[in-house]
């Protein structure tokens, strides 16, 4: 908690490297959160906690935090929501519970993730835990990949009693929130401290595992009960365009992950940079290289500004940034001089038929090619289906579309009895967040505690979701 | 603009608006700054008895964000010496002829000692006195301020002693910790009070500190009961002044009131002048934000009465004063029910929780289809048949003019309680009050 209020001042160029990566928004002072608080009106079944994905009990945290129950207001957030530190900072809020908020209409909406943070960081300064383990089951449960689902998934498991293990590749837990939001939006140890507060909860996290090279699927199925799957989705695909292996070609989630775990100074970024792409991932990287010190990022992308995938207000954010963005401009090839990067070769496009996705399919204008002068190309186009363990699933009649595992909505169940899966490896359609896949992992965990224990989750006890409805 | 000068029994004044007798009106550097700020009059911070003042002196209620909605404070009368006072009044008339200049009085309880001191100020050229019947803390214990507002017959007593002797005009100052205020009030005017002033602070204690468990205001570890004022005591203050400004001898009497307790706009001041007040007087509001305040309360009331056609002050002055009455003379045959426009409802449900919680059960939610747009959202509509007309919806409403209290008719005589129980009287028994109900088509679910 911040113990004065500082207005927010950005002139990149005033600022170091180091604070130009502090987070982005500063933390709301007690006097500006109290007043914050205030002003919602407690609404009655309200519009806020329907839109959260988790239903977090909004109104009623926010009037803890109005009468100074800060710590009663993290138990309510957390109770719903066991990444609420994660959530606070990274959920697109402004597309879920503050578009929901009625004040939206004739005064600014609450700002209800910065007062979730709020809440979430002062039970982090004060140490609060607030959930112990439930009283052993006997029952085990293996989590695959410990990221948001598979944290959720675990934590909410071991409040009921279960003994749970993850198994995550990398070398810290947390997944995305750990290694995929940019420092500015979320620290890394935000991520890392919800990873320890499932692990105290008993959880067995059993990180640098890959399953299937360290640990063998079959031998997981046999050994647990059940198995959640969160393994969430992988790199970023080839362009499939000339010139995409020369030194200077970066993947955008790893360009991330760079800024998430070494030092800022050490990271290479160029003075002119061009990010393939224009979801978040891409807005992140562009956002990113302006702030480590490029003098000019551009954001190249086939389509328009209207059928861009990024969040409107990250867009805004990346056009402060002084992101520029080139619309219907396709790279066709990446030019190098010694074997490094040195251009961006593209065609301009117009905008032709509306495609499957219900876009208009860019078309090419012939003979407009043209050349970016870059010494830096970043990728950030989707990411990879994971392959090998759809391909493993698939031996146990788990069912994939698309790349997607398919599972049942109601428990994220998949045509295997004992398998369940939630977070981005489910997520066919739509924008794919963190708070969906924390309520995939809670969902889960209801679930599985019904088909183990025989009887629906004792009330008040990872309560799912759409029980309100 | 329109005229706002005011002739209080005597006193004349550019405007209403008068400073308190209070810490703002301490010193001549004050009172000479608030007046070249526009401030019409003030009342001179209490002269008299000698006095040790203590720290801290203020406590505050703050809410939701809303600094001081509520000030207290156990400050005494002027701790400055009775000469330089004097002395400083003297200048600060001489300096400002035409503004009022009024001197609140406050010593022991003898004959002498008040002749004396009124004496004392009217050799200052000041334009009248405020009796200081009022202050509950400090003085009165030493027998002094409410001590004696709270005995009529000492009011009565002091005030014929001061009477005796003044030759410029009197204002009593009323103490709000009395069961009937109206008592105090005759009691001042059979000792020939010139007017009335009130309220003057309410006993309060601010508050408990929760970690240190001490008191607001905390005087070194202890506290006890001093003055609340500020805009929270505005509607205890104005039923106050009803109370005075309705009562037949005050009425009688015509003396003029002096409005206090609360008032920080000009809005507020016209509250109390339509209550009856003819000069309203400011502390907390000037203590929060300073003298200049007053211009917007000038320029306020001037265009609001250049709206209303109103050209002097007095000709609304009371205005409000003949719809004071009481629960045995209200219409019980005036019904309303709640009306909700959806086109202006934002679905916040506070209505439907308010009536379903703490009222009559009658806002149900219902998927009303009243835009394109689908939505899971249901909205509260009233069952106007079972609405008691209470309207506390339309109070917890966060959105101007969404909820309306409309009139409807029900076929309900029109009849005031106190006619109803003179007609018949057997209503005061229950079986007979349903057979009632039941005639004048009353229904309670």
């Amino acid at each position: 908690m911040a113990e004065h209020y500082k207005p927010q001042k950005y002139k990149a160029w005033e600022l170091t490297l180091e604070e130009r990566f502090r987070e982005y928004y500063p933390p709301l002072s007690e006097r500006e959160a109290t007043t914050e608080a205030n002003r919602c009106l407690y609404c009655y079944d309200a519009p806020c906690m329907v839109a959260c994905p988790t239903h977090i009990d909004i109104p009623t945290f926010i009037r803890k935090i109005a009468t100074g129950n800060v710590k009663g207001s993290a138990k309510t957030i957390l109770e719903s929501n066991l990444m609420g530190a994660t959530c606070s900072r990274v959920c697109p809020v402004e597309e879920l519970c503050e578009g929901a908020c009625v004040l939206r209409a004739d005064q600014k909406p609450i700002m209800i993730g910065r007062l979730q943070r709020y809440a979430m960081d002062y039970a982090d300064e004060h140490k609060i835990k607030f959930f112990q383990p439930g009283k052993p089951n006997s029952r085990k449960v293996a989590i695959v990949g410990a990221g948001p689902a598979g944290l959720s998934c675990a934590g909410e498991l071991a409040k009921l009693g279960f003994a749970v293990t993850c198994f995550e590749r990398k070398e810290w837990a947390g997944g995305l929130d750990t290694y995929g939001i940019v420092v500015f939006r979320e620290p890394v140890e935000v991520s890392l401290a919800e990873v320890k507060m499932i692990e105290e909860l008993g959880v067995q996290i059993n990180t640098k595992t890959t399953v299937g090279k360290d640990i063998q699927f079959e031998e997981i199925l046999a050994d647990y009960d059940a198995v959640f799957i969160g393994v969430g989705l992988g790199e970023v695909p080839d362009m499939e365009i000339p010139g995409e292996h020369l030194e200077g070609v970066f993947d955008g989630l790893e360009f991330i992950e760079e800024t998430k775990t070494r030092p800022l100074n050490q990271i290479q970024f160029g003075r002119r940079v061009c990010v393939i792409g224009a979801g978040n991932t891409a807005i992140d990287c562009a956002t990113i290289a302006r702030r480590l010190g490029a003098e000019r990022v551009m954001m190249v992308y086939r389509r328009s500004e209207a059928e861009m995938p990024a969040y409107h207000f990250e867009y805004e954010f990346a056009l402060k940034e002084g992101v520029s963005f080139m619309f219907l401009t396709q790279p066709i090839e990446v030019l190098g001089a010694d074997g490094k990067v040195d251009g961006l070769k593209c065609l301009r496009m117009d905008l032709g038929q509306p495609d499957a996705s219900g876009r208009r399919t860019p078309v090419p204008i012939p003979d407009s090619d043209f050349i970016i002068h870059c010494d830096m190309v970043i990728k950030a186009i989707g990411q990879k289906k994971p392959i090998d363990v759809l391909n493993k699933l698939a031996e146990y009649g788990v069912k994939n579309q698309k790349g997607y595992i398919v599972v049942d909505s109601e428990t994220k169940r998949t045509d295997h009895q004992k398998i369940f899966a939630g977070g981005d490896c489910i997520r066919s359609k739509g924008e794919a967040s963190t708070v969906m896949a924390v309520q995939d992992g809670k969902i889960a965990a209801k679930a599985i505690y019904k088909q183990l224990v025989g009887e629906p989750v004792p009330q008040g006890v990872a309560q799912s979701a759409s029980q309100r409805k | 603009m329109a005229n706002l000068e005011i002739n209080f029994c005597g006193i004349k004044s550019p405007n209403p608006f008068w400073l308190a007798s209070a810490p703002p009106t301490n010193s001549a550097y004050q009172v000479q700054k608030a007046f070249e700020q526009g401030w019409g009059g003030a009342v001179w911070k209490t002269i008299g008895a000698p006095v040790l003042n203590v720290c801290n002196r203020y406590g505050t209620i703050d809410y939701k964000g809303s600094k001081i909605i509520g000030l207290n404070n156990v400050e005494l009368i002027s701790d400055r010496p009775l000469a330089v006072n004097l002395k400083e009044i003297r200048e600060t008339k001489k300096n400002f002829p035409k503004h009022a200049v009024i001197v609140s009085v406050m010593v022991e309880s003898t004959k002498e000692a008040w002749q004396e001191i009124v004496k004392q100020v009217e050799d200052t050229g000041a334009d009248g006195l405020e009796l200081n019947f009022g202050c509950p803390h400090g003085m009165s214990e030493r027998g002094m301020g409410s001590a004696m507002g709270q005995v009529p017959e000492y009011t009565c007593m002091v005030t014929e002693w001061v009477m005796d002797v003044a030759t410029t005009p009197v204002i009593v100052k009323l103490t709000p910790n009395v069961t009937d205020i109206v008592q105090p009030a005759r009691a001042a005017i059979n000792g020939r009070a010139s007017a009335l002033s009130l309220i003057n602070t309410i006993n309060s204690i601010m508050g408990v500190d929760l970690d240190t468990f001490e008191i607001s205001p905390n005087v070194g570890g202890k506290g006890g009961h001093g003055g609340y004022a500020g805009p929270a005591v505005k509607p205890i203050a104005l039923h106050l002044l009803s109370a005075v400004a309705s009562d037949p001898e005050v009425q009688k009497a015509r003396v003029p009131i002096s409005g206090i307790g609360g008032i920080e706009t000009w809005r507020d001041a016209l509250e109390f002048m339509l209550l009856g007040a003819t000069s309203v007087q400011v502390c907390t509001a000037v203590m929060h934000w300073g003298f200049r305040i007053v211009e917007d309360m000038i320029e306020g009331l001037s265009n609001w009465m250049d709206e209303k056609g109103f050209s002097s002050v007095d000709q609304f002055i009371g205005k409000s004063v003949p719809r004071i009455s009481t629960f045995g003379d209200f219409d019980l045959g005036f019904q309303t029910v709640a009306r909700i426009d959806h086109s202006k409802c934002i679905q916040c449900n506070l209505c439907y929780i308010a009536c379903n919680d703490a009222a009559h059960q009658c806002i149900d939610l219902h998927d009303l289809k009243v835009t394109d747009k689908p939505t899971d959202r249901l909205w509260p509509t009233v069952r106007e048949e079972d609405c008691v007309g209470c309207d506390l919806c339309s109070k917890v409403c966060p959105v101007d003019d969404c909820i309306s209290m409309v009139e409807i008719t029900t076929g309900r005589p029109h009849v005031t309680w106190n006619e109803l129980v003179k007609d018949k009287p057997e209503v005061l028994e229950w079986g007979k009050m349903e057979a009632y109900r039941k005639e004048a088509n009353i229904h309670i679910h």
